[in-house]
């Protein structure tokens, strides 16, 4: 009984800890923001006409995103090999990681607090959202073969 | 004279012969100066869009400048390669630490043939060899914006490189092999609109510095041009924007221009790397500028990757 519980709680910690595959599942939420930021753009570049409601909920869902960022459980040590385009830095540079990935959480939460009204708003707070994807990919990213 | 001492004395003699040929023939040349004469005054106006067009900023204002800081010409930046490390240098109008004291001339030699004003080769991290393409027009207008920059004090370090890639004069042997001031495609047919754009990314644009691969000596394999490249610095590698396997070849001009706009690919991934910094510049350039240069883009030759395939 003492070895079930023991095990048991040690899975519980390890599943707060680091998740399972932290390779795909970092892959995931990257590619749902490169999808939520698509149905931003395609607002800000009139192929769809602006509508407040539908920024929110994107806004809300890239929210959500962000706080499913965890760095911890995503970027553990050692998944800096394999599939991955992960940049030594992030390891390297832990603090400036965080900051890089805040400079987008801290955008969302400006563009939620204020939300857009019109499309010249939407423009300007997609353009500080947007700098922040360039401006973390600059440093922590690499491009491989 | 014995006849060891023939072939001795012959071998000497072709030792020095080859020597001061070498010597000859990587002297540093000015441009011939009525090239700048021909052109008219320097338009400041017109020198911002080649200020950004050339890149300028990206390695002479201080890493990650936004706004006003990025006029702030002090240079510093750090460019480390296999050859050694690089930095960039002040390009401020400060009189002595920057180009302050520089003749429109003495801009040109450097624009152009890659010589300081007191007759030394820089290094060619400052592609010159691209900018060799340009214009003499928009090397005055581009002096003219320069001259409207704040003076920044302070010198920066020098360059840290290996043997042999130290000694300046072999840079003249460089030049011979890899300097031209003629475009690199040929299209035939080409509308005004692909020649804008070979303009804009052969001369100042510089694409072709990163992304077309190297040989051993550092030129650039044209026979390649923009296949994409092993990355000068770090392990990465920086893409083939060619239409061949592995390049652009699903993007269309309005994607290219789109990207070089606001940062976002066809797929949403966003742009990465040092390309953030020119993708910045890109974005101050007009449409027209970015439309020109995704036309030139989609009509050179296309090549698969100029990089090997990923390890597993």
């Amino acid at each position: 009984m003492r070895k079930l519980l023991l095990a048991i709680s040690i899975l519980a910690l390890a599943g707060t800890a680091a998740s399972a595959d932290p390779l795909a599942d970092r892959k995931a939420l990257m590619k749902e923001r490169g999808k939520l930021t698509g149905d931003l753009s395609k607002m800000v570049k009139g192929q769809e006409p602006f509508d407040a409601a539908s920024v929110l909920r994107t806004l809300e869902a890239m929210k959500d995103n962000a706080g499913k960022f965890d760095i911890g459980a995503l970027y553990p040590e050692g998944s800096n090999t394999g599939d991955t385009t992960a940049a030594p830095a992030i390891w390297d540079n832990p603090d400036g990681f965080r900051d890089a990935e805040k400079k987008f959480e801290d955008a969302v939460g400006a563009a939620l607090a204020d939300a857009p009204a019109d499309l010249d708003a939407l423009k300007a707070k997609f353009g500080v959202i947007g700098a922040s994807c360039g401006a973390c990919h600059e440093n922590f990213r690499i491009r491989k073969g | 004279m014995s006849r060891v001492g023939k072939v001795g004395a012959l071998f000497g003699v072709m030792i020095a012969a080859g020597a001061a040929a070498g010597w000859f023939l990587s002297a540093p040349h000015r441009p011939d100066h009525r090239i700048m004469t021909a052109a008219e005054p320097g338009n400041a106006e017109r020198g911002l869009r080649i200020f950004h067009a050339g890149g300028c900023a990206s390695c002479h204002a201080a890493r990650g400048a936004e706004g006003e800081a990025r006029f702030q010409l002090a240079g510093g930046v750090e460019l480390r390669t296999p050859f050694g490390t690089f930095v960039a240098p002040n390009i401020s109008q400060d009189a002595s630490d920057g180009i302050g004291n520089w003749t429109l001339d003495d801009f040109a030699a450097a624009m152009l043939k890659g010589v300081s004003p007191d007759g030394r080769h820089y290094y060619p991290a400052f592609p010159y060899a691209s900018y060799a393409r340009m214009k003499p027009q928009d090397i005055a207008d581009l002096f003219a914006f320069m001259q409207t920059l704040p003076p920044v004090a302070g010198q920066t370090a020098g360059h840290d490189l290996a043997f042999p890639f130290n000694i300046r004069r072999g840079i003249g042997l460089w030049k011979l092999l890899y300097m031209s001031d003629m475009p690199v495609v040929e299209i035939a047919d080409a509308s005004d609109k692909v020649l804008a754009g070979r303009y804009l990314v052969e001369g100042p644009g510089h694409c072709g510095e990163c992304h077309t691969p190297r040989d051993f000596a550092g030129g650039p394999d044209t026979g390649r041009w923009l296949a994409g490249a092993v990355a000068a610095e770090g392990d990465g590698v920086v893409p083939n924007i060619t239409s061949g396997e592995g390049g652009i070849a699903d993007w269309s001009e309005a994607d290219i221009a789109g990207y070089l706009e606001t940062g976002f690919t066809p797929d949403f991934d966003s742009v990465g790397g040092s390309m953030v910094e020119v993708q910045k510049n890109m974005a101050e350039l007009t449409s027209e500028d970015r439309e020109a240069i995704a036309a030139y883009l989609k009509a050179i030759p296309a090549h698969p990757n100029g990089y090997p395939a990923r390890q597993p």
